[in-house]
């Protein structure tokens, strides 16, 4: 069996990162913007475990830099979405050129 | 067998990511990012990551995407918004991304050959089981038993927070 080379793996990841800024910069809609973010993270992600796999074989380090990356994703999703809501009650628009005060 | 199966979910991953990203529709780019999240996740069982690939398909899927898709239903975003984007705001995202994803892969393509398969050169016994969830427990709960905990206490704190946040305070609570 052929073995994938590494640097395919990371030509992937680094597009996706790299889609995700672009997302990032150019979107004004908050939650496209927070997808843009989980984009840029699961790229870090791809690389976790290429590098775990292609380099220590035998141990998990990666992985659970992994596991734990993608619990403080879960955490910073939620939070961030009760800030859009609580925005969009006061405002009533979560576009983010139009928000320029989070105190109400 | 495998290489045909990386590409094809490399560039479905790449493809659905871009859809993400142009689609004006919120609803559309959430549900482009569960089909990146699912291809994301055939990537990790191909690296011998078959629990986390279960784990990211049922927290990313299943939990964090059916939550902003709520969101963005809620919300009343299921329409076309954004009836301009600055052509000045496009022209600094296509500079700052394009610039430095050519330069990482310049980076790469040139410093490869010293990279790849070093561990696995060295003689190692390579063990395709190693990403299971038996051996992942073990050291979950021995090497890594103080990150686990402390994950929990995060996890604590930003449901606190995101309850906090997400109340209404109209009225003052009366005690």
């Amino acid at each position: 069996m052929t073995e994938i080379p590494l640097q395919h793996i990371l030509f992937l990841s680094t597009a996706l990162f790299f889609i995700g800024v672009y997302g990032f910069f150019t979107r004004k809609n908050m939650i496209t913007m927070l997808m843009s973010v989980e984009l840029i993270l699961n790229s870090v992600n791809i690389n976790f475990i290429a590098f775990n796999k292609y380099l220590f074989a035998d141990k998990l380090d990666g992985i659970f830099f992994t596991i734990f990356i993608i619990v403080i994703a879960a955490a910073e999703a939620a939070v961030a979405i009760a800030i859009i809501i609580n925005l969009y009650r006061s405002h009533k628009s979560i576009d983010v050129d139009e928000t320029n005060e989070m105190k109400y | 067998m495998a290489p045909y199966f990386f590409y094809f979910l490399a560039f479905l991953a790449i493809f659905s990511a871009l859809m993400v990203v142009f689609s004006k529709n919120p609803v559309y780019s959430v549900l482009f990012l569960v089909m990146t999240f699912f291809a994301i996740a055939g990537q990790y069982i191909l690296l011998n990551a078959q629990f986390l690939a279960v784990v990211h398909i049922i927290v990313y899927a299943g939990a964090i995407m059916v939550l902003f898709l709520f969101v963005v239903m809620l919300l009343n975003l299921n329409k076309e918004l954004e009836p301009h984007k600055s052509s000045l705001l496009k022209l600094a995202g296509v500079i700052a991304s394009g610039i430095l994803m050519l330069t990482l892969i310049g980076t790469f393509r040139g410093a490869t050959e010293q990279v790849v398969g070093a561990g696995l050169s060295d003689g190692l016994t390579y063990n395709n089981q190693v990403g299971l969830v038996k051996n992942l427990g073990k050291v979950l709960f021995s090497d890594f038993l103080l990150p686990f905990e402390l994950s929990s206490i995060l996890f604590l704190s930003a449901m606190v927070g995101a309850v906090m946040l997400g109340k209404r305070d109209k009225e003052p609570i009366e005690l």
